[in-house]
Protein backbone atom coordinates (compact mmCIF):
# COMPACT_ATOMS: atom_id res chain seq x y z
CA UNK A 1 0.00 0.00 0.00
CA UNK A 2 2.96 2.22 1.24
CA UNK A 3 5.65 1.02 -1.07
CA UNK A 4 8.06 3.96 -2.86
CA UNK A 5 8.51 3.86 -6.33
CA UNK A 6 11.80 2.82 -7.07
CA UNK A 7 13.30 1.60 -9.77
CA UNK A 8 16.06 0.72 -8.96
CA UNK A 9 14.61 -2.43 -7.50
CA UNK A 10 14.74 -4.28 -10.38
CA UNK A 11 18.52 -5.09 -9.88
CA UNK A 12 17.24 -6.74 -6.98
CA UNK A 13 14.68 -8.91 -9.31
CA UNK A 14 17.22 -9.39 -12.23
CA UNK A 15 18.60 -12.68 -10.82
CA UNK A 16 15.50 -14.25 -10.34
CA UNK A 17 14.15 -12.82 -13.83
CA UNK A 18 17.34 -14.35 -15.04
CA UNK A 19 17.31 -17.86 -13.54
CA UNK A 20 13.73 -17.98 -14.47
CA UNK A 21 13.71 -16.63 -18.08
CA UNK A 22 16.76 -19.00 -18.56
CA UNK A 23 14.43 -21.88 -17.21
CA UNK A 24 10.90 -21.14 -18.47
CA UNK A 25 10.80 -18.83 -21.57
CA UNK A 26 14.28 -20.12 -23.46
CA UNK A 27 12.36 -23.26 -22.97
CA UNK A 28 9.16 -22.13 -24.25
CA UNK A 29 10.39 -20.72 -27.25
CA UNK A 30 11.45 -23.79 -28.40
CA UNK A 31 7.82 -25.16 -27.79
CA UNK A 32 6.45 -22.45 -29.72
CA UNK A 33 8.86 -23.38 -32.48
CA UNK A 34 8.09 -27.04 -32.57
CA UNK A 35 4.46 -26.73 -32.33
CA UNK A 36 4.53 -24.96 -36.03
CA UNK A 37 6.36 -27.49 -37.59
CA UNK A 38 6.50 -30.87 -38.49
CA UNK A 39 9.50 -33.30 -39.56
CA UNK A 40 10.47 -36.09 -41.57
CA UNK A 41 13.28 -36.93 -39.12
CA UNK A 42 16.62 -36.17 -39.83
CA UNK A 43 16.59 -32.73 -38.00
CA UNK A 44 14.63 -31.33 -41.85
CA UNK A 45 11.59 -29.12 -40.37
CA UNK A 46 9.00 -27.59 -42.44
CA UNK A 47 6.62 -25.13 -41.47
CA UNK A 48 3.21 -26.60 -40.63
CA UNK A 49 1.32 -23.01 -39.47
CA UNK A 50 -1.66 -23.93 -37.28
CA UNK A 51 -1.91 -27.46 -38.86
CA UNK A 52 -2.01 -29.27 -35.62
CA UNK A 53 -3.42 -27.02 -33.28
CA UNK A 54 -6.51 -27.49 -35.89
CA UNK A 55 -5.76 -31.16 -35.40
CA UNK A 56 -5.35 -30.93 -31.33
CA UNK A 57 -8.84 -29.18 -31.15
CA UNK A 58 -10.33 -31.34 -33.65
CA UNK A 59 -12.08 -34.51 -31.89
CA UNK A 60 -12.24 -36.55 -35.22
CA UNK A 61 -8.71 -37.26 -35.09
CA UNK A 62 -6.15 -38.88 -33.14
CA UNK A 63 -3.84 -36.71 -31.63
CA UNK A 64 -7.48 -34.76 -31.16
CA UNK A 65 -9.29 -37.17 -29.22
CA UNK A 66 -7.07 -38.68 -27.65
CA UNK A 67 -5.96 -35.12 -26.03
CA UNK A 68 -9.69 -34.12 -25.54
CA UNK A 69 -10.71 -37.14 -23.96
CA UNK A 70 -7.64 -36.65 -21.05
CA UNK A 71 -9.17 -33.44 -21.16
CA UNK A 72 -12.20 -34.69 -20.05
CA UNK A 73 -10.76 -37.48 -17.86
CA UNK A 74 -8.70 -34.95 -15.78
CA UNK A 75 -11.42 -32.37 -15.64
CA UNK A 76 -13.72 -35.21 -13.73
CA UNK A 77 -10.73 -36.45 -11.83
CA UNK A 78 -10.70 -32.93 -10.46
CA UNK A 79 -14.10 -32.32 -9.43
CA UNK A 80 -14.76 -35.53 -7.90
CA UNK A 81 -11.10 -35.22 -5.64
CA UNK A 82 -12.48 -31.37 -4.43
CA UNK A 83 -15.67 -32.79 -3.90
CA UNK A 84 -14.27 -34.82 -1.48
CA UNK A 85 -11.30 -33.16 -0.53
CA UNK A 86 -12.85 -29.64 0.36
CA UNK A 87 -15.38 -31.01 2.65
CA UNK A 88 -13.08 -33.61 4.16
CA UNK A 89 -10.44 -30.95 5.05
CA UNK A 90 -13.07 -28.81 6.87
CA UNK A 91 -14.07 -31.26 9.03
CA UNK A 92 -11.02 -32.61 9.68
CA UNK A 93 -9.71 -29.13 10.30
CA UNK A 94 -12.70 -28.89 12.80
CA UNK A 95 -11.51 -31.54 14.78
CA UNK A 96 -8.04 -30.40 15.33
CA UNK A 97 -7.78 -30.81 19.51
CA UNK A 98 -7.93 -27.25 21.12
CA UNK A 99 -4.24 -27.46 22.83
CA UNK A 100 -1.43 -29.45 24.31
CA UNK A 101 0.91 -31.58 22.57
CA UNK A 102 -1.89 -33.49 20.70
CA UNK A 103 -1.76 -30.23 18.13
CA UNK A 104 1.94 -30.79 17.12
CA UNK A 105 1.08 -34.36 16.60
CA UNK A 106 -1.72 -34.14 14.78
CA UNK A 107 -0.10 -31.44 12.31
CA UNK A 108 3.35 -33.20 12.06
CA UNK A 109 0.95 -36.50 11.10
CA UNK A 110 -1.07 -34.42 8.80
CA UNK A 111 1.68 -33.13 6.85
CA UNK A 112 3.25 -36.74 6.31
CA UNK A 113 1.66 -37.31 3.42
CA UNK A 114 2.70 -33.76 1.85
CA UNK A 115 6.25 -34.91 2.34
CA UNK A 116 6.32 -38.13 0.98
CA UNK A 117 7.97 -37.99 -2.90
CA UNK A 118 5.10 -38.52 -5.83
CA UNK A 119 6.52 -41.41 -7.19
CA UNK A 120 6.38 -43.40 -2.77
CA UNK A 121 3.08 -42.30 -2.85
CA UNK A 122 2.38 -44.14 -5.90
CA UNK A 123 4.29 -47.02 -4.52
CA UNK A 124 2.60 -47.26 -1.15
CA UNK A 125 -0.44 -47.45 -3.20
CA UNK A 126 0.20 -49.85 -5.66
CA UNK A 127 1.61 -52.07 -3.00
CA UNK A 128 -1.02 -51.62 -0.39
CA UNK A 129 -3.96 -51.69 -3.12
CA UNK A 130 -2.61 -55.07 -4.42
CA UNK A 131 -5.23 -58.22 -4.09
CA UNK A 132 -2.33 -60.42 -3.42
CA UNK A 133 0.15 -58.75 -1.18
CA UNK A 134 -1.80 -55.36 -0.10
CA UNK A 135 -3.82 -55.05 3.17
CA UNK A 136 -6.15 -53.14 1.43
CA UNK A 137 -6.52 -55.28 -1.78
CA UNK A 138 -6.44 -58.40 0.43
CA UNK A 139 -8.86 -57.35 2.29
CA UNK A 140 -11.32 -56.09 -0.05
CA UNK A 141 -11.07 -59.32 -1.58
CA UNK A 142 -11.18 -60.98 1.81
CA UNK A 143 -14.61 -59.64 2.07
CA UNK A 144 -15.86 -60.90 -1.09
CA UNK A 145 -15.68 -57.60 -3.08
CA UNK A 146 -14.20 -57.96 -6.88
CA UNK A 147 -11.26 -55.20 -6.53
CA UNK A 148 -8.19 -55.49 -8.57
CA UNK A 149 -7.20 -52.06 -10.42
CA UNK A 150 -4.77 -53.45 -12.87
CA UNK A 151 -7.56 -54.68 -14.78
CA UNK A 152 -10.93 -53.18 -14.04
CA UNK A 153 -11.22 -49.48 -14.98
CA UNK A 154 -13.20 -48.47 -12.02
CA UNK A 155 -11.58 -49.87 -9.15
CA UNK A 156 -8.57 -48.33 -10.55
CA UNK A 157 -10.05 -45.24 -10.46
CA UNK A 158 -11.09 -45.24 -7.27
CA UNK A 159 -7.72 -45.98 -6.25
CA UNK A 160 -6.44 -43.34 -7.78
CA UNK A 161 -9.13 -40.90 -6.24
CA UNK A 162 -8.55 -42.56 -2.82
CA UNK A 163 -4.66 -41.77 -3.16
CA UNK A 164 -4.97 -38.71 -4.02
CA UNK A 165 -7.69 -37.89 -0.93
CA UNK A 166 -5.25 -39.37 0.96
CA UNK A 167 -1.98 -37.47 -0.44
CA UNK A 168 -3.27 -33.94 -0.50
CA UNK A 169 -6.74 -33.57 1.92
CA UNK A 170 -4.44 -32.58 4.68
CA UNK A 171 -3.45 -29.49 2.99
CA UNK A 172 -6.95 -28.30 2.71
CA UNK A 173 -7.21 -28.96 6.38
CA UNK A 174 -4.03 -27.53 7.38
CA UNK A 175 -4.94 -24.35 5.32
CA UNK A 176 -8.89 -24.65 6.75
CA UNK A 177 -6.69 -25.01 10.59
CA UNK A 178 -4.40 -21.34 9.56
CA UNK A 179 -7.58 -20.06 9.21
CA UNK A 180 -9.73 -20.97 12.11
CA UNK A 181 -6.52 -20.24 14.59
CA UNK A 182 -6.92 -16.20 13.24
CA UNK A 183 -10.41 -16.09 14.47
CA UNK A 184 -10.49 -14.37 17.49
CA UNK A 185 -11.22 -15.84 20.91
CA UNK A 186 -14.48 -12.84 21.17
CA UNK A 187 -15.85 -13.68 18.22
CA UNK A 188 -17.00 -17.39 20.06
CA UNK A 189 -17.81 -15.51 23.62
CA UNK A 190 -20.01 -12.90 21.82
CA UNK A 191 -21.48 -16.27 19.90
CA UNK A 192 -21.76 -17.90 23.51
CA UNK A 193 -23.85 -14.96 24.90
CA UNK A 194 -26.10 -14.71 21.79
CA UNK A 195 -26.88 -18.73 22.07
CA UNK A 196 -25.72 -19.77 18.72
CA UNK A 197 -26.06 -23.35 17.67
CA UNK A 198 -22.93 -24.87 16.66
CA UNK A 199 -23.98 -24.90 13.22
CA UNK A 200 -24.96 -21.32 13.70
CA UNK A 201 -21.20 -20.34 14.44
CA UNK A 202 -19.95 -22.10 11.54
CA UNK A 203 -21.86 -20.41 8.94
CA UNK A 204 -21.87 -17.07 10.49
CA UNK A 205 -18.31 -17.23 12.08
CA UNK A 206 -15.71 -20.01 10.78
CA UNK A 207 -17.08 -20.19 7.23
CA UNK A 208 -16.90 -16.65 6.04
CA UNK A 209 -13.17 -16.52 8.05
CA UNK A 210 -12.38 -19.12 6.43
CA UNK A 211 -13.18 -18.17 2.86
CA UNK A 212 -9.90 -16.90 1.78
CA UNK A 213 -8.27 -19.88 2.76
CA UNK A 214 -10.32 -22.30 1.18
CA UNK A 215 -10.47 -20.66 -2.22
CA UNK A 216 -6.62 -20.51 -2.29
CA UNK A 217 -7.00 -24.29 -1.15
CA UNK A 218 -9.42 -25.02 -3.84
CA UNK A 219 -7.15 -23.35 -6.41
CA UNK A 220 -3.98 -25.15 -5.57
CA UNK A 221 -5.95 -28.33 -5.48
CA UNK A 222 -7.53 -27.43 -8.82
CA UNK A 223 -4.23 -26.85 -10.25
CA UNK A 224 -2.60 -29.62 -9.33
CA UNK A 225 -4.48 -32.11 -9.64
CA UNK A 226 -4.84 -30.29 -13.42
CA UNK A 227 -1.30 -31.39 -13.85
CA UNK A 228 -1.01 -34.64 -12.29
CA UNK A 229 1.54 -37.44 -13.58
CA UNK A 230 3.26 -39.43 -11.11
CA UNK A 231 1.12 -40.89 -9.16
CA UNK A 232 -1.49 -42.64 -11.25
CA UNK A 233 1.48 -43.37 -13.56
CA UNK A 234 2.85 -45.66 -10.89
CA UNK A 235 -0.36 -47.01 -9.98
CA UNK A 236 -2.01 -47.31 -12.83
CA UNK A 237 0.25 -46.35 -15.80
CA UNK A 238 -2.40 -44.90 -17.65
CA UNK A 239 -4.20 -47.99 -17.27
CA UNK A 240 -6.25 -50.68 -17.68
CA UNK A 241 -6.35 -49.00 -21.41
CA UNK A 242 -6.88 -45.65 -21.54
CA UNK A 243 -8.90 -45.21 -18.52
CA UNK A 244 -6.53 -43.20 -16.01
CA UNK A 245 -4.62 -41.53 -18.93
CA UNK A 246 -4.83 -37.86 -17.85
CA UNK A 247 -3.29 -34.91 -20.02
CA UNK A 248 0.17 -35.14 -18.26
CA UNK A 249 0.44 -38.74 -19.09
CA UNK A 250 -0.65 -38.46 -22.33
CA UNK A 251 1.79 -35.47 -23.36
CA UNK A 252 4.73 -37.34 -21.89
CA UNK A 253 3.82 -40.40 -24.28
CA UNK A 254 3.72 -37.91 -27.11
CA UNK A 255 6.46 -35.95 -26.20
CA UNK A 256 9.43 -38.56 -25.01
CA UNK A 257 7.12 -42.09 -25.57
CA UNK A 258 6.90 -41.67 -29.82
CA UNK A 259 9.00 -38.31 -29.59
CA UNK A 260 5.92 -36.63 -31.75
CA UNK A 261 7.56 -33.14 -31.55
CA UNK A 262 5.20 -30.90 -33.38
CA UNK A 263 2.10 -32.93 -31.76
CA UNK A 264 3.82 -32.64 -28.18
CA UNK A 265 4.37 -28.69 -28.99
CA UNK A 266 0.95 -27.85 -29.37
CA UNK A 267 -0.48 -29.68 -26.63
CA UNK A 268 1.48 -28.01 -24.52
CA UNK A 269 0.85 -24.60 -25.37
CA UNK A 270 -2.95 -25.30 -25.18
CA UNK A 271 -2.29 -26.76 -22.04
CA UNK A 272 -0.41 -24.25 -20.65
CA UNK A 273 -2.96 -21.88 -21.81
CA UNK A 274 -5.40 -23.43 -19.64
CA UNK A 275 -2.98 -23.54 -16.79
CA UNK A 276 -2.45 -19.99 -16.91
CA UNK A 277 -6.14 -18.66 -17.29
CA UNK A 278 -6.96 -20.69 -13.77
CA UNK A 279 -3.55 -19.09 -12.61
CA UNK A 280 -4.76 -15.46 -13.28
CA UNK A 281 -8.06 -16.36 -11.69
CA UNK A 282 -5.72 -17.45 -8.13
CA UNK A 283 -3.49 -14.49 -9.14
CA UNK A 284 -6.51 -11.74 -8.79
CA UNK A 285 -7.98 -13.55 -5.64
CA UNK A 286 -5.11 -13.58 -4.18
CA UNK A 287 -3.88 -9.91 -4.81
CA UNK A 288 -7.69 -8.37 -4.04
CA UNK A 289 -7.79 -10.69 -0.89
CA UNK A 290 -4.92 -9.00 0.36
CA UNK A 291 -5.84 -5.38 -0.59
CA UNK A 292 -9.12 -6.08 1.66
CA UNK A 293 -7.20 -7.68 4.50
CA UNK A 294 -4.97 -4.77 4.72
CA UNK A 295 -8.00 -2.70 4.89
CA UNK A 296 -9.61 -5.00 7.76
CA UNK A 297 -6.41 -4.96 9.74
CA UNK A 298 -6.35 -0.97 9.46
CA UNK A 299 -9.95 -0.46 10.57
CA UNK A 300 -9.77 -3.15 13.04
CA UNK A 301 -8.20 -1.56 16.38
CA UNK A 302 -10.53 1.58 16.34
CA UNK A 303 -14.07 -1.24 15.55
CA UNK A 304 -13.08 -3.54 18.76
CA UNK A 305 -16.02 -4.30 20.81
CA UNK A 306 -15.13 -2.74 23.76
CA UNK A 307 -15.95 -5.38 26.60
CA UNK A 308 -14.19 -7.89 25.35
CA UNK A 309 -11.33 -5.72 24.59
CA UNK A 310 -11.34 -4.88 28.52
CA UNK A 311 -11.37 -8.11 29.36
CA UNK A 312 -8.36 -9.68 27.55
CA UNK A 313 -4.80 -7.92 26.67
CA UNK A 314 -5.39 -6.30 23.50
CA UNK A 315 -2.62 -7.97 20.75
CA UNK A 316 -4.82 -11.32 21.35
CA UNK A 317 -7.76 -9.29 19.32
CA UNK A 318 -5.44 -8.72 16.17
CA UNK A 319 -4.88 -11.46 13.21
CA UNK A 320 -1.66 -12.70 14.14
CA UNK A 321 -0.32 -13.13 10.39
CA UNK A 322 -0.48 -9.54 8.94
CA UNK A 323 1.06 -11.07 5.93
CA UNK A 324 -0.39 -10.96 2.46
CA UNK B 1 -16.50 -23.64 20.66
CA UNK B 2 -13.65 -24.53 17.57
CA UNK B 3 -14.36 -27.92 17.33
CA UNK B 4 -17.56 -30.12 16.59
CA UNK B 5 -18.79 -33.21 18.19
CA UNK B 6 -17.10 -36.35 17.51
CA UNK B 7 -13.55 -34.66 16.76
CA UNK B 8 -11.52 -36.98 18.73
CA UNK B 9 -13.23 -39.95 16.45
CA UNK B 10 -13.24 -38.60 13.55
CA UNK B 11 -9.81 -37.27 13.84
CA UNK B 12 -8.15 -40.66 14.93
CA UNK B 13 -9.98 -42.19 12.24
CA UNK B 14 -8.24 -39.92 9.87
CA UNK B 15 -5.24 -40.02 11.34
CA UNK B 16 -5.44 -43.86 10.70
CA UNK B 17 -6.12 -43.75 7.42
CA UNK B 18 -3.20 -41.47 7.02
CA UNK B 19 -0.77 -43.94 8.76
CA UNK B 20 -2.72 -47.41 7.64
CA UNK B 21 -0.69 -46.90 4.27
CA UNK B 22 2.80 -45.90 5.29
CA UNK B 23 2.79 -48.65 7.72
CA UNK B 24 1.76 -51.36 5.48
CA UNK B 25 5.31 -50.06 3.21
CA UNK B 26 7.54 -50.09 6.31
CA UNK B 27 5.83 -53.37 7.54
CA UNK B 28 6.95 -54.46 3.98
CA UNK B 29 10.45 -53.29 3.93
CA UNK B 30 11.15 -55.66 7.30
CA UNK B 31 10.02 -58.78 5.48
CA UNK B 32 11.67 -61.08 3.15
CA UNK B 33 9.90 -61.49 -0.12
CA UNK B 34 9.23 -65.03 0.41
CA UNK B 35 6.95 -64.36 3.04
CA UNK B 36 5.38 -61.46 1.49
CA UNK B 37 4.65 -63.08 -1.22
CA UNK B 38 3.84 -66.60 0.24
CA UNK B 39 1.58 -65.18 3.12
CA UNK B 40 -0.41 -61.81 4.19
CA UNK B 41 0.85 -61.33 7.70
CA UNK B 42 -0.19 -57.93 9.69
CA UNK B 43 3.56 -57.76 11.36
CA UNK B 44 6.74 -59.48 9.90
CA UNK B 45 7.47 -62.60 11.19
CA UNK B 46 10.39 -62.78 10.31
CA UNK B 47 11.94 -59.47 10.42
CA UNK B 48 15.04 -58.77 8.66
CA UNK B 49 17.50 -56.30 7.50
CA UNK B 50 18.39 -57.67 4.18
CA UNK B 51 17.22 -54.89 1.85
CA UNK B 52 17.96 -51.68 4.07
CA UNK B 53 21.53 -54.10 3.54
CA UNK B 54 21.36 -54.41 0.00
CA UNK B 55 20.68 -50.45 -0.20
CA UNK B 56 23.07 -49.28 1.82
CA UNK B 57 26.24 -51.58 0.05
CA UNK B 58 24.87 -51.80 -4.02
CA UNK B 59 26.26 -48.69 -5.29
CA UNK B 60 23.85 -48.46 -7.90
CA UNK B 61 21.18 -47.82 -4.96
CA UNK B 62 22.96 -45.52 -2.51
CA UNK B 63 24.54 -43.48 -5.55
CA UNK B 64 21.14 -42.29 -6.26
CA UNK B 65 19.97 -40.71 -2.47
CA UNK B 66 23.41 -38.86 -3.43
CA UNK B 67 22.50 -37.70 -6.42
CA UNK B 68 18.76 -36.08 -5.44
CA UNK B 69 20.57 -34.79 -2.50
CA UNK B 70 23.23 -33.43 -4.86
CA UNK B 71 20.67 -31.33 -6.88
CA UNK B 72 18.34 -31.07 -4.20
CA UNK B 73 20.56 -29.13 -2.24
CA UNK B 74 22.06 -26.61 -5.18
CA UNK B 75 18.64 -26.20 -6.09
CA UNK B 76 17.59 -24.77 -2.81
CA UNK B 77 20.76 -22.49 -2.85
CA UNK B 78 20.27 -21.33 -5.80
CA UNK B 79 16.77 -20.36 -5.21
CA UNK B 80 16.98 -19.14 -2.23
CA UNK B 81 20.15 -16.84 -2.24
CA UNK B 82 18.23 -15.16 -5.29
CA UNK B 83 14.72 -15.01 -4.19
CA UNK B 84 16.25 -13.22 -0.94
CA UNK B 85 16.62 -9.92 -3.15
CA UNK B 86 14.23 -10.19 -5.21
CA UNK B 87 11.18 -10.64 -2.24
CA UNK B 88 12.91 -7.65 -0.59
CA UNK B 89 12.29 -5.66 -3.99
CA UNK B 90 8.47 -6.98 -3.99
CA UNK B 91 7.63 -6.36 -0.35
CA UNK B 92 9.18 -2.95 -0.45
CA UNK B 93 9.30 -1.20 -3.30
CA UNK B 94 6.70 -0.59 -6.62
CA UNK B 95 8.51 -0.84 -10.14
CA UNK B 96 7.90 -0.67 -13.64
CA UNK B 97 6.16 -4.19 -14.24
CA UNK B 98 6.30 -5.33 -10.43
CA UNK B 99 2.80 -6.92 -10.47
CA UNK B 100 3.43 -8.53 -13.88
CA UNK B 101 6.48 -10.47 -12.60
CA UNK B 102 5.14 -11.22 -9.95
CA UNK B 103 2.13 -12.81 -11.35
CA UNK B 104 4.67 -14.22 -13.92
CA UNK B 105 6.59 -15.98 -11.37
CA UNK B 106 3.27 -18.12 -10.11
CA UNK B 107 2.40 -18.88 -13.34
CA UNK B 108 5.86 -20.84 -13.14
CA UNK B 109 5.27 -22.14 -9.98
CA UNK B 110 1.75 -23.69 -11.64
CA UNK B 111 3.20 -24.49 -15.42
CA UNK B 112 2.87 -28.52 -15.60
CA UNK B 113 6.33 -30.26 -15.84
CA UNK B 114 5.20 -32.64 -18.68
CA UNK B 115 4.91 -29.27 -20.67
CA UNK B 116 8.73 -28.58 -19.83
CA UNK B 117 10.19 -32.19 -20.07
CA UNK B 118 10.83 -32.30 -23.59
CA UNK B 119 12.59 -28.71 -23.97
CA UNK B 120 14.59 -29.28 -21.05
CA UNK B 121 15.80 -32.52 -22.35
CA UNK B 122 16.81 -30.39 -25.69
CA UNK B 123 18.06 -26.90 -23.98
CA UNK B 124 20.48 -29.43 -21.41
CA UNK B 125 21.53 -31.57 -23.98
CA UNK B 126 22.89 -29.09 -25.85
CA UNK B 127 24.52 -26.85 -23.40
CA UNK B 128 26.45 -29.83 -22.23
CA UNK B 129 24.99 -30.20 -18.87
CA UNK B 130 22.65 -33.11 -19.64
CA UNK B 131 22.96 -36.31 -17.29
CA UNK B 132 24.84 -33.81 -14.69
CA UNK B 133 23.09 -32.70 -10.88
CA UNK B 134 23.36 -28.96 -12.32
CA UNK B 135 20.74 -29.50 -15.40
CA UNK B 136 17.91 -31.04 -12.39
CA UNK B 137 18.74 -28.09 -10.40
CA UNK B 138 18.35 -25.70 -12.63
CA UNK B 139 15.31 -27.39 -14.15
CA UNK B 140 13.77 -27.22 -10.77
CA UNK B 141 14.43 -23.60 -10.22
CA UNK B 142 11.26 -23.57 -12.21
CA UNK B 143 8.56 -23.83 -9.84
CA UNK B 144 10.97 -23.19 -6.77
CA UNK B 145 12.39 -19.42 -7.49
CA UNK B 146 8.76 -18.36 -7.40
CA UNK B 147 8.01 -20.55 -4.35
CA UNK B 148 10.81 -18.83 -2.43
CA UNK B 149 9.83 -15.70 -3.60
CA UNK B 150 6.46 -15.70 -3.04
CA UNK B 151 6.66 -16.94 0.71
CA UNK B 152 9.89 -14.60 1.46
CA UNK B 153 8.14 -11.95 1.01
CA UNK B 154 5.02 -12.59 3.00
CA UNK B 155 7.98 -12.88 5.80
CA UNK B 156 9.99 -9.60 4.68
CA UNK B 157 6.23 -8.03 4.48
CA UNK B 158 6.05 -8.90 8.29
CA UNK B 159 9.14 -6.70 9.50
CA UNK B 160 8.04 -3.15 10.00
CA UNK B 161 9.72 -0.77 7.57
CA UNK B 162 10.63 1.45 10.28
CA UNK B 163 13.31 -1.06 10.69
CA UNK B 164 14.81 -0.22 7.62
CA UNK B 165 14.79 3.46 7.86
CA UNK B 166 16.41 3.33 11.11
CA UNK B 167 19.13 1.19 9.85
CA UNK B 168 19.57 3.41 7.19
CA UNK B 169 19.35 6.84 9.29
CA UNK B 170 22.42 4.44 11.12
CA UNK B 171 24.51 4.55 8.32
CA UNK B 172 24.26 0.89 7.35
CA UNK B 173 24.76 0.78 3.26
CA UNK B 174 22.37 -1.59 1.63
CA UNK B 175 24.34 -4.74 1.43
CA UNK B 176 25.42 -4.54 5.11
CA UNK B 177 21.73 -4.05 5.95
CA UNK B 178 20.07 -6.98 4.39
CA UNK B 179 23.09 -9.42 5.39
CA UNK B 180 23.28 -7.81 9.19
CA UNK B 181 19.93 -7.05 10.04
CA UNK B 182 17.17 -8.03 7.68
CA UNK B 183 18.13 -11.60 7.56
CA UNK B 184 18.90 -12.25 11.05
CA UNK B 185 15.22 -11.19 11.07
CA UNK B 186 13.21 -13.59 8.34
CA UNK B 187 15.61 -16.04 9.24
CA UNK B 188 12.87 -18.75 10.61
CA UNK B 189 11.47 -16.81 6.85
CA UNK B 190 14.30 -18.61 4.49
CA UNK B 191 14.28 -21.75 6.88
CA UNK B 192 10.61 -22.33 6.09
CA UNK B 193 11.58 -21.34 2.33
CA UNK B 194 14.79 -23.72 2.19
CA UNK B 195 12.79 -26.44 3.88
CA UNK B 196 9.48 -26.16 1.01
CA UNK B 197 12.56 -25.82 -1.96
CA UNK B 198 14.52 -29.30 -0.42
CA UNK B 199 10.63 -30.61 -0.38
CA UNK B 200 9.47 -29.93 -4.18
CA UNK B 201 12.86 -30.71 -5.55
CA UNK B 202 12.73 -33.82 -3.81
CA UNK B 203 9.50 -35.30 -4.51
CA UNK B 204 9.52 -34.48 -8.12
CA UNK B 205 10.06 -37.12 -9.91
CA UNK B 206 9.30 -36.23 -14.60
CA UNK B 207 11.84 -33.93 -14.66
CA UNK B 208 14.39 -35.31 -12.77
CA UNK B 209 13.90 -38.25 -14.77
CA UNK B 210 13.96 -36.67 -17.83
CA UNK B 211 17.23 -35.04 -17.61
CA UNK B 212 19.46 -37.44 -16.06
CA UNK B 213 20.53 -41.05 -17.60
CA UNK B 214 23.75 -43.14 -16.12
CA UNK B 215 25.70 -40.48 -13.61
CA UNK B 216 22.94 -38.18 -12.36
CA UNK B 217 20.28 -41.10 -11.56
CA UNK B 218 17.93 -39.75 -8.54
CA UNK B 219 16.76 -42.23 -6.36
CA UNK B 220 13.47 -41.88 -7.84
CA UNK B 221 14.30 -43.40 -10.77
CA UNK B 222 16.21 -46.14 -9.49
CA UNK B 223 13.25 -47.27 -7.60
CA UNK B 224 11.29 -47.91 -10.82
CA UNK B 225 14.34 -50.62 -11.73
CA UNK B 226 12.78 -52.84 -9.50
CA UNK B 227 9.96 -53.48 -12.17
CA UNK B 228 11.61 -54.36 -14.64
CA UNK B 229 13.83 -56.90 -12.67
CA UNK B 230 13.26 -60.70 -12.51
CA UNK B 231 10.14 -61.07 -10.79
CA UNK B 232 9.28 -57.84 -8.41
CA UNK B 233 11.40 -57.09 -5.48
CA UNK B 234 8.73 -55.93 -3.12
CA UNK B 235 10.98 -55.69 0.04
CA UNK B 236 13.69 -53.67 -1.71
CA UNK B 237 11.29 -51.05 -3.53
CA UNK B 238 9.58 -50.88 0.26
CA UNK B 239 12.82 -50.51 1.97
CA UNK B 240 13.98 -47.57 -0.60
CA UNK B 241 10.32 -45.84 -0.76
CA UNK B 242 10.76 -45.69 3.16
CA UNK B 243 14.29 -44.39 2.76
CA UNK B 244 13.09 -41.16 0.99
CA UNK B 245 10.08 -40.68 3.60
CA UNK B 246 12.65 -40.00 6.34
CA UNK B 247 14.43 -36.54 4.93
CA UNK B 248 10.96 -34.91 5.28
CA UNK B 249 9.78 -36.68 8.37
CA UNK B 250 12.46 -35.73 10.48
CA UNK B 251 12.21 -31.84 9.42
CA UNK B 252 8.63 -31.46 9.44
CA UNK B 253 8.64 -31.03 13.40
CA UNK B 254 11.19 -27.69 12.83
CA UNK B 255 8.27 -26.22 10.17
CA UNK B 256 4.77 -27.65 11.82
CA UNK B 257 3.49 -24.16 12.57
CA UNK B 258 4.48 -23.27 8.69
CA UNK B 259 3.39 -26.22 7.04
CA UNK B 260 0.45 -24.34 5.66
CA UNK B 261 2.07 -21.41 4.96
CA UNK B 262 4.48 -22.81 2.76
CA UNK B 263 2.06 -24.91 0.88
CA UNK B 264 0.21 -21.65 0.37
CA UNK B 265 2.84 -19.50 -1.26
CA UNK B 266 3.16 -17.66 1.97
CA UNK B 267 -0.38 -16.30 1.73
CA UNK B 268 -2.17 -17.57 4.48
Amino acid sequence: MDKTVNQKAWFLVLPVFLVVAFSAVLPLMTVVNYSMQDTFGNNQFFWNGVGWFKELLDPSTDLGGRFLASLGRNLFFSLVILAIEVPLGIVVALSMPRQGWTVAACLVTLALPLLIPWNVVGTIWQIFGRPDIGLLGYTLNAMGIDYNYVSDAVDAWVTVIVMDVWHWTSLVALLCYAGLKSIPEAYYQAAQIDGASRWAVFKAIQLPKMNRVLLIAVLLRFMDSFMIYTEPFVVTGGGPGNSTTFVSIELVKIALGQFDLGKAAALSLVYNLIILIVCWIFYTVMTNAGVERKAQTAKEPAAEPKPAGALQPAPALTPKEGVA
Amino acid sequence: MHSIPGRRLIMGLFLIFLLLPIYWLVNMSFKTNGEIISTMTLWPHAPTLQHYRRIFTDESWYSGYINSLEYVVINTLISISVALPAAYAFSRYRFLGDKHLFFWLLSNRMAPAAVYALPFFNLYSAIGLFDTPWAVALAHCIFNVPLAVWILEGFVSGVPREIDETAFLDGYSFPRFFVRILVPLIASGIGVAAFFCFMFSWVELLLARTLTSVNAKPIAAVMTRTVSAAGMDWGLLAAAGVLTIIPGALVIWFVRNYIARGFALGRV
